[in-house]
């Protein structure tokens, strides 16, 4: 018993030992296991680890350039940068997005208005481009963000430079104004110098001129951990600012438009013949610019829609209305230099026209007629019965070839984006678009500025300045000159330019002569000046038609079917150094409502101080 | 006793000519310590404060309170190990039972803290009975199986299992499920020792991979997750594969030779999660590099080493049982930690032993080695 006893307890001690040695052979086994595993990561792959490893840590940031500043032709400030913090959302680094929101505003006062915003641009958002939930935090904000923000994974406080319209609605048409990024953009600039710019210029000059101003994105290699903070700085690459803006726009011209204009809706372009620069550039009513730049609210921007004003059409390069009497002018210039006229020839006016064989009558602006005219005359009187004659006699495809050398159915090349061509029918653009051939009355219609020709008011204005240069059509500009950070001189924008060839440069003088007798004499006589002298000629635009025996009251007529009034002029006469094309819309008559607007400003510019009295004319019949 | 049996008894040992049972007790037996068991703790301590220093990134403060852990540890161990192995054995039921009843006080009432509940609040102290399980699992089934010859019969190996799933489940339905697996490896360990025959070790693994499927359906969502990430880590690298990829890159970037202690880009700049607690195992490797893991690997090889030894050489049953499973648990420790940080095993919330940050483990561990230099010191001497 005893023996068997201590047989089975040796037995058992060595089925013990023997298993203690099985589960250290087991633990060696094992641990090596974890070795070669070791041997892979560190010595295999190391290589690629380290890169990973680096990876983490460095990260390249954009450092955004400064956009450049926009100055006015006497140095005043029109588009400015100021820093602003504001607070972010990286919405691709955050788990419960509500929860965060909800939390951070425990912290920072989030407004519905915030959060509408947030919700806006997040649909418009890059990856990884934060959003901000908050604007123009205050100092206390950012200090009280400061003490939280570790609990805040993917929300930081960004310091950086918004742009500001001191000027707001006075240069809103023209500037245009920046805005976020959205997906549309992305896709069409580089990605890689916007890196870390969170603008792009939305329209007017600031789109135009977005490559000069935006500047070139610096880099900077900085060290980070694995919450994005930077712990510091490895290499860096300083970026460089965008170009200043020099502009031939003279911000107090600006405002005397604008203020001409009043309460009217219209536009005025006024432009230096010699160079083309764009003096003064407005479109009335306008908006506040400002509001645009960190995304407006829904409730401004419908209210903005809805307006039966339309703030935000630019009627200065967009509006494009029948020009009326304003291109007799042009027209005449090609009756002249086609040959088919001369400042002898008379015509006769009974107060309407008729092409031979058919019945339809039509009609001058003066029932009873001007009887005979000259070339000169007619210009004066802006006969309508002599340029359906001598449209008639050039013909459609000289009317509409001379006059698209001044620039009439085509983009004038602004650097205001989103300018529009207006239209000059020709019978190739008929049998395009509109699938018929051409109507020889078609072109009477055209020769007084009718019917489906269309011009923007920066196109007549571009015209009457060729006319004042003697045929030299020059691409107009806003800006004059961009100065590159640190360079002491603005370096000049090229000016581009072709030239009108007539068969006799004595037709320049003729015409001249005629647009100023017009405002000597003539439909825009009111705004005579005794200080230099005015070439101009007035022009009305139909809005609605009448029938052929119906009169036009405007009087009995509601204010949004009244005509249109246009005026173009340019002065002085001798040494034209401006030109300007103004439209009153539903303002009646040329020369009662669109001429003293021009006057005001000539005189502003050119230092006249009489501003035209009471209108004497009570402008009760159609015509100019 | 007749002289016979202590005899038998002794040279039932495996090291029949053991030094240990003769002559006067030395210096170390007289304090029931284990000298080389003691030396490689205090260096495996040592080199983990070191560690921690780098991973809590130089604070001084935390490092000041796992001293203050590592003191109390060490003195429970010191404690732990005057009891007498037969005393243990005598307590093993009472302990195992206190466990268990614990374990069910948890779930009925216990504290949740990340989503789990672990904790039994006492008012003064917050503890996990879960704790208590991992060394009173071991010794009940010490206690069970000593009382018979070895190797255990198959009604044994059932009792012995079913006391062991007992405190399983219970824990993983808290659920921990790192906790829960080291418990059942404890029952493993010992049945394995015991020399459970190796028939019913391959249909005790095939009922496991039997159940291994429902068990798939009771896990929470959190738990497959991490299977599944296991599997593939870079599908989700932002969410639950984010663990895993960071600590490979730590380790990768470390090299042979480490970015240097206090270097480590991957644990400073905060891209490795967790890396003073579980996965600290990456900032060695990224700090010492593969000589330096070498070095610890060696010396956790070298203390396993040590508390096999001293299994095979413990005076009886319940000694050799309770030393060899106490010791193969601080194993699994080992392997599931580095295995789940260098992404060969799932990521299952296991501490790398005597480093990671953090009290519990560590006191359990150390009442552990108290236990092991118990068996190894308290000898029934031969009068040579």
């Amino acid at each position: 018993m005893l023996e068997a006893n201590l047989e089975d307890r040796k037995r058992e001690a060595r089925l013990v030992a023997s298993r203690t040695w099985i589960a250290a052979t087991l633990v060696i086994v094992a641990l090596s296991l974890v070795v070669v595993r070791l041997t892979h990561l560190q010595v295999d792959q190391h290589d690629h680890f380290s890169v990973l490893s680096r990876d983490n840590r460095v990260k390249v940031q954009p450092l955004p350039p400064a956009r450049g500043l926009v100055y006015d032709a006497n140095g005043v400030l029109l588009a400015d940068n100021h820093p602003s913090f504001s607070l972010e959302i990286t919405i691709e680094k955050v788990d419960d997005l509500d929860a965060t929101i909800e939390e951070l505003s425990r912290v920072i006062l989030i407004e519905p208005r915030d959060r509408a915003r947030f919700e806006r641009q997040k649909q418009q958002r890059m990856r990884f481009q934060g959003v901000p939930i908050r604007l123009n935090l205050t100092p206390t904000e950012v200090a009280r963000f400061a003490v939280d923000g570790h609990r805040f994974a993917g929300v930081d406080i960004r310091a950086e430079l918004v742009r500001t319209y001191p000027l707001g609605e006075d240069t809103a048409h023209v500037l245009g104004y920046v805005g976020r990024i959205n997906e549309q953009e992305l896709a069409r600039i580089d990605k890689s110098n916007y890196a870390g710019s969170h603008f792009i210029g939305k329209g007017g000059l600031e789109k135009a001129h977005e490559a000069l101003l935006h500047g070139q994105v610096g880099y900077q290699q900085v060290e980070v951990n694995a919450r994005g903070r930077v712990i510091r700085t490895l290499e860096s690459q300083p970026p460089v600012s965008g170009k200043d803006l020099h502009l031939y726009l003279d911000i107090g011209l600006q405002q005397v438009a604008k203020e001409a204009l009043g309460e009217e809706r219209g536009a005025v372009v006024a432009l230096d013949p010699r160079n083309g620069g764009i003096l003064a550039l407005v479109s009335n009513p306008s908006f506040d610019p400002n509001l645009f730049v960190e995304g407006i609210s829904q409730a401004d921007y419908q209210a903005l829609l809805s307006s039966p004003d339309k703030p935000l059409f630019n009627r200065a390069v967009r509006g494009q209305y029948p020009p009326g009497s304003t291109i007799k002018q042009f027209v005449a210039l090609a009756g002249l230099t086609a040959g088919v006229t001369t400042s002898r020839r008379a015509t006769y006016c009974s107060g309407a026209f008729s092409l031979p064989g058919h019945s339809h009558r039509f009609r001058c602006w003066r029932r009873g007629g001007h009887g005979a005219l000259s070339l000169e005359q007619a210009l004066v009187q802006s006969c309508d019965v002599y340029f359906y004659d001598l449209a008639n006699r050039l013909g459609i495809d000289r009317l509409s070839g001379f006059l698209s050398d001044f620039g009439f159915g085509a983009l004038t090349g602004i650097d205001v984006a989103g300018e529009l061509g207006g239209l000059m029918p020709t019978r190739e653009w008929k049998q395009r678009v509109r699938k018929q051939s051409w109507y020889p009355g078609e072109t009477l219609i055209v020769g007084i500025g009718q019917g489906s020709f269309l011009a923007t008011p920066l196109q007549l204005a571009v015209a009457t300045a060729a006319v004042a240069n003697h045929g030299k059509v020059i691409r107009p500009q806003v800006a004059r000159a961009a100065q590159a950070p640190g360079a002491a001189a603005a370096e000049q924008l090229p000016m581009v330019s072709h030239t009108i060839a007539l068969a006799d440069e004595h037709q320049w003088e003729l015409i001249i002569d005629a647009m100023a007798k017009v405002v000597e004499s003539g439909t825009a006589r009111r705004i005579r000046s005794t200080e230099y002298r005015i070439a101009g000629k007035t022009g009305t635009s139909q809005v609605f038609s009448l029938g052929q025996n119906q009169r036009y009251n405007a009087a009995t007529l509601p204010k949004h079917l009244k005509d249109h009034a246009l005026f173009v002029a340019f002065a002085p006469v001798e040494d034209p150094r401006i030109a300007l094309a103004v439209i009153v819309e539903n303002g009646g008559g040329g020369g009662a409502t669109a001429a003293p607007v021009a006057r005001r400003i000539m005189d502003a510019y050119l230092g006249g101080a009489s501003v035209p009295s009471v209108p004497n004319d009570s402008g009760g019949e159609r015509g100019d | 006793m007749i002289p016979g049996a202590s005899v038998a008894t002794r040279s039932s040992s495996y090291f029949s000519d053991d030094v240990l049972d003769q002559g006067r007790p030395g210096f170390w037996q007289r304090i029931h310590l284990d000298a080389p068991l003691l030396a490689a703790l205090l260096a495996l301590c040592g080199f983990g404060l070191m560690v921690l220093f780098s991973a809590s990134d130089q604070d001084p403060a935390a490092v000041e309170r796992q001293l203050v852990r590592l003191g109390v540890a060490f003195g429970l161990m010191i404690a732990v190990a005057q009891v007498s192995p037969a005393r243990l054995r005598s307590w093993s039921p009472l302990l195992y039972g206190v466990g268990v009843a614990m374990l069910i006080a948890v779930l009925l009432v216990g504290d949740v803290g990340k989503g789990a509940q672990r904790w039994l609040d006492f008012g003064v102290v917050r503890f996990q009975p879960s704790e208590i399980l991992k060394l009173a699992v071991p010794m009940m089934l010490a206690w069970m199986l000593s009382a018979r010859a070895l190797p255990p019969k198959l009604m044994w190996v059932v009792l012995a299992a079913l006391a062991t799933m007992i405190p399983v489940v219970l824990i993983a339905k808290q659920p921990d499920l790192g906790t829960s697996l080291l418990v059942a490896s404890a029952g493993v360990m010992v049945l394995f020792v015991a020399g459970m025959g190796w028939g019913m070790i391959l249909s005790l693994a095939a009922v496991v991979a039997a159940v291994t499927p429902l068990v798939w359906i009771g896990l929470h969502e959190y738990q497959r997750d991490r299977v599944l990430t296991f599997l593939n880590p870079e599908s989700d690298p932002l969410g639950s594969g984010y663990h895993i990829i960071q600590s490979k890159i730590a380790i990768g970037s470390g090299g042979v030779d480490g970015k240097g202690w206090l270097n480590g880009t991957q644990s400073h700049l905060e891209f490795l999660p967790e890396r003073n607690t579980d996965f600290i195992f990456a900032v060695i490797g990224e700090e010492f590099g593969f000589t330096g893991i070498l070095a610890l690997l060696a010396l956790y090889l070298f203390i396993i080493l040590r508390g096999l030894v001293i299994a095979a050489r413990a005076q009886d049953r319940f000694g050799r049982l309770l030393a060899g499973a106490l010791t193969l648990v601080f194993f699994v420790y080992v392997f599931v930690n580095t295995g789940m940080v260098t992404g060969l095993l799932p990521v299952v919330g296991v501490p790398l032993p005597l480093i990671s940050y953090g009290g519990t483990s560590m006191v359990t561990l150390m009442a552990g080695f108290g236990i092991i230099m118990g068996i190894h010191t308290h000898r029934i001497r031969s009068r040579g």
